[in-house]
């Protein structure tokens, strides 16, 4: 299975770009994917897009067990390379859905460089719909609502122990078929809303 | 009244264009061709290309006439255009043992394999004015020994090793890719690569001073020149795909090897060590620099103690580069009006209070 | 003169090639990520000079797209020469639509000003930024800042404002006055006038600051708390002006002063020209000012 890169990729992977942007700075918040391509690749439309914006030779990434389908086309489109270890990665791709989530296996930083982490990108149905959780921190005012569906049981436990490595830890993005929502790791889960 | 200064647009363009007349100078007087400023200025060509980390005599004598013979400035012009360049790999390490050698000289034997090939240098010249130059004489055509092929120049550092004297050329892992500071945010402390890598692009003044500085003894290492090679070396490119080794061109090249002092231990037997400088073209001065700060940054890695600046890798390194540098030091001239104000009323402020608790002291209680 | 215009065609939108800009956008997600914290990045050698912009050029080069509107102020005005140079490169390179006007702006690059309008959601502040380390007028070293930063180990500065409330019975520091972002990370706001601090404190826009020469990325999402350091008994005072502008009468914009002959006479004018300006097309004289029919342009 062969799928095309962006139409016009310097267009794209900008427009792609800021959308992540966006999402990472107003954290909670769903926001329409600037470019997708590719609907046929396991990561979805959204994550494979993120993908061919920000990987390339100089990073490393890591997908999840039913993701494994995705490594040729991202490498070929990329030139970014298959991490061995969840920790060596830069990026890495979990499919909410079948695979499990374990945010302490991946790359957490280090005090004196909280960056050197993963970046997690999640595939998930929806983004909305789900039970709804406050969320706090930079980038919210007030607090938001957060409502994501199909998140495994101990999400918000995995999210706690994350919240406490800051500024260590690792920053997600949750992707569906059209949009984007960032969940970096200054977010705070204050708990069930209502 | 007052009316806000405008204009700033035209302003900059009209500048630009006054520097461009400015730079050609008497239009009576024959402009200089770049090709003239590539065989007659070739050693500013050379630093040029050092500095600025590009092998390219033609594009470096451009930058030259277009810079008005401001080296930093070419420098930068040089700078900026090769940071758009794409990369298409790593070189295979260059053999300077098989260069074609124009100049070789020893300061610690007096004879060896190959000879001293004095070469062209400014050394010995008695540093009078020739005023016959300033009338355009033609110099007389050099004198030319036969060249030998088969005459080979081992370097004077692989010939003390064979007694073990000097210490060997840290064992480097193959598989480790060499580190690019143009391309990774340089952290300290830094490998050897990369503060080669940094002297190599560094300031000759700068690279200057701070090899005069250990001498004097703030980072003494008791250099002698084991040697000194300057010529030309093939660069060649391994296309792995095709499984071959293709020449790419030569370059003209400067390499120093520094042998230093080295005390030893109760259980390592006493050695030599190692400063090195490498530039392209015929750069001495500023090879034989960075041969000596290369040796003065080693001082963690032979376990000497840090005194002085030239041992001071975060220092070296952070200062060497004349293109931060200038920029930095010259953006002094860009408006402040904002922050100069801030400190002018605070200034003021604090000139106030100091009047009124004088003439009101018992206020000040 | 289109030899200038010439030399940019064959470069890429925006100047930066790809490569360049997936780097730079992943330092400015880390940098979003972390409120305050100094990203390390492979900063490029760009056409104009270290100390000139270049970290706030290569920031703005990677987040825009071509259907931003972007302005560039130097010391609060578009017309400052190193303002109109950026502008013209983007407006060059990128093609862009470049405006003055604060509201129209999707993206504004700065050097020394928060414009006096305040600013909105999805609108992107990039600040260029000459040494982004605060500890850096404390420790010259990167590898003990670093560390300090990691303990959030920042006594010694709050000691070396305390010395000097003590000598001068002030903190000297009028500007580039650090700051504490989302109460983690110290942080230099670039050398703005500490009138402008208050402004970053949950600001409705992301700012992204750039440092070329230095190498590193940071920000600050928007509604994210930004305090001005201070003490219980002596606290943060933005700087306040006695007079109002002499062309718009605004007594709470930030003042540039002009002197305007050699017998000690001056005058105060807004340095945000286009918050000057606007206010006098409303129909705002401050006292030398002028209707503004004639004034325009």
């Amino acid at each position: 299975m062969s799928l095309a890169g962006f139409p016009n990729p310097v267009l794209d992977q900008q427009a792609a770009f800021r959308a992540v942007m966006q999402a990472l700075a107003e954290p909670g918040c769903i926001v329409p994917s600037g470019a997708m391509v590719g609907e046929a690749s396991p990561l979805g439309p959204v994550a494979r897009a993120i993908a061919l914006s920000l990987l390339d030779f100089e990073v490393r990434y890591h997908l999840s067990p039913s993701l494994a389908a995705a490594e040729s086309d991202i490498t070929f489109h990329t030139g970014s390379r298959l991490a061995d270890r969840a920790d060596e990665a830069d990026f890495a791709f979990v499919d909410c859905a079948h695979d499990a989530l374990d945010l302490a296996r991946y790359a957490q930083g280090t005090p004196e460089y909280p960056d050197r982490s993963t970046t997690i990108i999640l595939k998930v149905e929806s983004l909305a719909g789900g039970p709804t959780l406050a969320i706090d921190g930079p980038g919210i005012p007030g607090t938001r609502e957060l409502a994501i569906p199909g998140l495994p049981a101990d999400f918000i436990a995995q999210w706690a122990a994350n919240a406490a490595r800051a500024p260590l830890g690792v920053d997600l993005l949750f992707t569906t078929n059209e949009a984007v929502l960032g969940l970096p790791r200054s977010t705070r889960i204050l708990g069930e809303a209502r | 009244m007052y009316v806000a200064v405008k204009g700033g647009e035209r302003a900059i363009a009209n500048a630009h264009r006054l520097l461009e007349h400015e730079r050609r100078g008497d239009r009576k007087v024959p402009e200089i061709g770049t090709d003239q400023i590539e065989q007659q200025l070739s050693l500013a060509v050379d630093r040029v290309m050092s500095e600025g980390s590009l092998y390219d005599r033609g594009l470096a004598s451009l930058a030259i006439k277009q810079a008005r013979g401001d080296l930093i400035e070419a420098i930068f012009l040089i700078r900026a255009y090769r940071t758009t360049l794409p990369r298409f790999g790593f070189s295979v390490p260059l053999d300077t043992g098989a260069m074609a050698i124009r100049r070789r000289i020893s300061s610690t034997y007096k004879d060896l394999p190959g000879g001293q090939v004095l070469g062209p240098t400014f050394d010995y010249t008695h540093r009078l004015l020739d005023f016959a130059l300033a009338a355009e004489g033609e110099p007389a055509a050099p004198v030319t020994a036969p060249v030998d092929p088969e005459e080979r120049f081992p370097r004077v550092t692989d010939l003390i090793a064979q007694d073990d004297l000097i210490e060997r050329n840290p064992p480097t892992d193959p598989a480790k890719p060499v580190g690019d500071l143009t391309r990774e945010p340089l952290a300290f402390p830094a490998e050897r690569d990369l503060r080669l890598q940094n002297l190599a692009r560094g300031d000759e003044g700068f690279l200057l001073a701070l090899g005069y500085s250990t001498q004097r003894g703030y980072g003494r290492n008791h250099p002698f020149v084991g040697e000194i090679r300057m010529g030309e070396v093939e660069v060649e490119f391994e296309i792995p795909e095709l499984g071959l080794t293709v020449a790419l061109g030569e370059v003209t090249l400067t390499e120093c090897q520094m042998v230093n002092q080295f005390k030893g231990s109760l259980t390592e037997p006493a050695k030599f060590t190692r400063g090195y400088g490498l530039s392209f073209g015929h750069c001495e001065r500023r090879a034989m620099s960075m041969a000596l700060v290369d040796r003065a940054l080693r001082a963690d890695e032979l376990s000497e103690e840090r005194t002085s600046p030239a041992q001071d890798e975060e220092f070296v390194l952070s200062h060497s580069d004349n293109i931060q540098a200038t920029g930095f030091v010259e953006h002094l001239k860009l408006p402040h009006y904002v922050d100069f104000q801030a400190e002018l009323a605070l200034l003021r402020q604090m000139r106030r209070e100091l009047t009124s608790r004088n003439t009101h002291p018992e206020a000040a209680e | 003169m289109s030899r200038t215009a010439e030399n940019y065609r064959g470069y890429n939108f925006a100047y930066l090639d790809e490569q360049t800009k997936r780097m730079i956008r992943r330092a400015i997600l880390k940098a979003i990520a972390i409120p305050g914290y100094q990203v390390p990045f492979a900063s490029r050698e760009m056409p104009m000079p270290y100390g000139w912009g270049t970290g706030g050029v290569q920031v703005t080069a990677a987040i825009l797209g071509p259907t931003d509107v972007l302005k560039v102020i130097d010391q609060g005005a578009d017309d400052t020469t190193n303002a109109v140079s950026i502008r013209q490169f983007f407006e060059k390179t990128a093609g862009v639509e470049t405006t003055t006007e604060t509201e129209k702006a999707t993206v504004i690059q700065t050097r020394h000003r928060i414009p006096e309008a305040k600013l909105q959601a999805h609108q992107v502040l990039v600040y260029q930024v000459p040494i982004p380390e605060p500890l850096r007028f404390l420790e010259p070293r990167e590898t003990e800042t670093r560390t300090l930063h990691a303990l959030a180990e920042y006594g010694l500065m709050h000691v070396r404002l305390y010395e000097d409330i003590a000598q001068h019975g002030h903190i000297a520091k009028t500007y580039a006055y650090p700051v504490l972002v989302a109460d983690r990370y110290v942080m230099d706001p670039s050398p703005i006038p500490k009138f402008d601090n208050p402004k970053m404190h949950e600001s409705a826009a992301l700012q992204l600051f750039g440092a070329g020469r230095e190498k590193r990325i940071y920000a600050i999402p928007p509604h994210t708390k930004v305090v001005s350091l201070d003490f219980e008994d002596h606290p943060f005072e933005a700087t306040k002006f006695d007079q109002p502008c002499a062309l718009c009468g605004a007594t709470d914009s930030y003042l540039d002063e002009v002197i305007t002959d050699d017998r000690g006479g001056r005058m105060f004018v807004c340095s945000d020209t286009h918050h000057c300006e606007t206010r006098r097309a409303e129909g705002h004289v401050g006292t030398l000012g002028t209707p503004v029919t004639e004034a325009a342009e």
